[in-house]
């Protein structure tokens, strides 16, 4: 049974600002570079870490977490390096939340209960499994939460008033609402509109919201965290990575630095939040 | 499984979450998650309202020409000295193959949902062009995705799809083939699933798809069925045609199985040989994983990464099949074979010189099996084959595999 993610929001809600989760994907360019990028993210302000699985078929993601992705199959990513990567980063860091992320077929191939108890052991606290609906519950949800691994649902503009309580009901952590439909990477929706969304979720549920999807910005962050629980940043830290390689796709003196300074200033903006909520 | 009532049928799939045994399924994106739910609500009204059958019948028999002729392919038999050879002629269709049946099902029913912008995929360009066909016929405007592989070794359908006025997008993500025009095409309709209805091409992806498709494509095998045995008085020994997706095998196989003395055979892609990656035969060289919505028979390796494959022909060019063909492999009731491109390439050229039939590649590998069965079958069997497609689209491909300059 795994319990940082509720001590961290926890801890977050009695400091009063809203959390920094951020991802990346395990192995881009490289095992080495990735998990130092892993190390370095609580040091810069992040809260929860996200840490993305490789698939060669994303289908629900843009093209910045599907070239990462690409990249860190080829440098041979594999989700036995990527729960590795996740035990090696507890050997430091026994209280920041990792959350898992991807897509479903690696984890079927690895076999769930063997992925299940792996994944408990290296100190792993949710998953979150894009294509897997709650009418797929049955394949990994259920037997997650069964062994006390928070399982983390997205909730999107499509999920109706009807929609949302099968959605939440096997829902833990916290709730990840995408705040537009598309893929990831896209452009910034109306803070506003964003904030109307996160009430109505919080109606129905006791879990911290987290909003994601188009965050790139301090300002973003401070503008999102104002009205949720939590601001997920992903493609602009991928971006940040991608744009921090040698033109043959390996790490240089800047793909750690690069993300750490991002985050230092998105951290930044996600402190200011709730100042700015109440100006 | 849940599936029928009646215990000893192959045709009361799926169950009510889209489970063919532990295949199929709605392995989607929550965003996708009220459509295809949606999607399946309509579709069950769809399916038994006598408005909508009527429309559908309408425009088989007018727009489309069907029903397409069954035709004894008598020089073929006498060559192969063996079982009576008849084929499903699909390629007689408007826009030269099966797909057009499916597509004009499916925008009927994206009119009814009031959909106003059509996407879809496609591999050999065959999907493509019938899709940008039904989005003229009844004025919606088409994207269709098509991986910048296929778009060039497809050239004259990228044009037809173009002169119908469709928009086509080279996909070059991954190898630029079906697989990655499919992962385009859902990520546009993620991104648009308020006006925008996704045209799937084949019986795969999340349910309701493979059914739906199925019974639009059903219409094959239905009428098939009746015209056999109007002309011979009884049921083939065997039904053959070839499976990528798998959509017009199913089409043709799926009102014969419960004819427990009829053989059905699916036909892959086996390329250049199944010891490598280089082919496309899902379920013989495969294993189950979940990919596009659907869990069934995958390319993939150890860690359950998506495997290229290949195929000469485009439309046979994707690492996965319809999960109702996994289904049915498992529980034994229909067989997969795999035919290598150069079998294939041989069929289609024998076809053209015996019977001035220029088939396309995909049901080229169909009849290679059917060139290799009958030989061995007595004169009183019969073989029927689903002649899928035409091959006009090929002659491009194939003239640079004979090095000729065309």
């Amino acid at each position: 049974m795994t319990a940082r993610m509720d001590r961290r929001f926890a801890a977050l809600a009695s400091e009063g600002r809203p959390a920094l989760v951020t991802y990346f994907m395990g192995g881009d360019p490289d095992y080495a570079s990735s998990l130092a990028i892993m190390k370095a993210l609580p040091k810069a302000g992040a809260d929860v870490i996200e840490l993305g699985m490789p698939f060669s078929d994303p289908m629900a993601d843009g093209p910045a977490i599907q070239l990462a992705g690409q990249r860190s199959l080829k440098g041979g990513q594999t989700l036995a390096k990527t729960i590795q990567m996740a035990r090696d980063f507890r050997l430091e860091d026994a209280d920041t939340p990792i959350v898992l992320m991807g897509y479903y077929n690696p984890i079927y191939i690895y076999g769930v209960d063997r992925f299940l108890e792996d994944a408990l052991e290296a100190g792993i606290d949710g998953l979150i499994v894009v294509d897997l609906p709650p009418e797929m519950d049955d394949e990994l949800c259920i037997p997650a939460l069964r062994r006390g691994i928070n399982f983390i649902r997205l909730a999107t503009p499509t999920t109706d008033a009807k929609r949302l309580p099968a959605v939440l009901e096997n829902t833990s952590g916290f709730v990840y609402y995408v705040s537009m439909n598309g893929i990831t990477g896209s452009a910034l929706p109306d803070p506003s509109v964003i904030g109307g969304a996160v009430r109505r979720i919080k109606q129905h549920t006791a879990l911290p919201v987290c909003v994601g999807f188009g965050v790139k910005t301090a300002e973003h962050a401070r503008a999102i965290g104002a009205s949720s629980d939590g601001v997920v940043v992903g493609s602009a830290i991928v971006n940040q990575i991608a744009s921090s390689l040698t033109a043959d796709g390996a790490a240089t003196e800047a793909t750690v630095a690069g993300v750490e300074a991002l985050v230092r200033s998105l951290a930044s903006g996600v402190r200011g939040a709730r100042v700015a909520a109440a100006e | 499984m849940n599936q029928s009532p009646n215990l000893n049928s192959f045709r009361g799939g799926p169950d009510e979450d889209g489970r063919f045994g532990i295949y199929g399924g709605r392995f989607v994106a929550e965003t996708l998650m009220p459509l295809i739910l949606e999607l399946q609500d309509q579709w069950n009204e769809a399916k038994t309202d006598p408005e909508f059958q009527k429309e559908l019948a309408h425009l088989g028999a007018h727009y489309i020409g069907r029903p397409s002729p069954l035709y004894f392919a008598e020089r073929l038999t006498e060559h192969l000295g063996g079982a009576k050879i008849y084929f499903k002629r699909e390629e007689l269709n408007h826009t030269g193959s099966h797909k057009i049946n499916n597509c004009i099902g499916q925008i009927l029913l994206a009119k009814r949902m009031g959909k106003t912008r059509i996407i879809a995929e496609t591999g050999a360009g065959q999907h493509g062009v019938a899709s940008a066909t039904v989005a003229a016929r009844f004025g919606l405007p088409c994207v269709v995705y098509m991986g910048a592989t296929d778009v060039e070794r497809q050239a004259p359908n990228v044009f037809r799809m173009k002169l119908l006025g469709a928009e086509v997008k080279p996909v070059t993500a991954g190898s630029g083939t079906l697989k990655d025009a499919m992962n385009e095409a859902l990520r546009d309709w993620v991104t648009n699933v308020e006006d925008t209805y996704y045209l799937i091409g084949t019986a795969a992806g999340p349910h309701p798809y493979p059914e739906m498709v199925r019974d639009f494509q059903a219409v094959i095998g239905r009428e098939a069925r009746e015209q056999i045995l109007a002309a011979e008085g009884r049921l083939p020994d065997v039904v053959i045609a070839a499976v990528g997706g798998g959509s017009n095998a199913i089409g043709i196989f799926h009102p014969f199985l419960d004819d427990k003395d009829v053989r059905i055979v699916g036909v892959e892609a086996g390329g250049k040989g199944l010891d490598g990656d280089e082919h496309c035969a899902s379920i013989t060289a495969g294993s189950p994983g979940v990919l596009h919505g659907n869990r069934t028979y995958l390319l993939q390796d150890g860690d359950g990464q998506i495997k290229e494959g290949h195929s000469i022909s485009a439309g046979l060019d994707y690492p996965g099949i319809g999960p109702e063909h996994s289904w049915l492999n498992d529980v034994g009731r229909a067989e997969y074979v795999p035919i290598m491109d150069h079998e294939a390439l041989e069929a289609f050229q024998l076809l053209t010189r015996l019977e001035g039939i220029i088939p396309a590649l995909e049901p080229s590998h169909a009849l290679a099996e059917v060139i290799k069965r009958a030989p061995k079958m007595g004169k009183d069997e019969i073989i029927l084959m689903n002649l899928s497609g035409r091959g006009d689209k090929d002659i491009f491909t194939v003239g640079k595999i004979l090095g000729m300059e065309l």
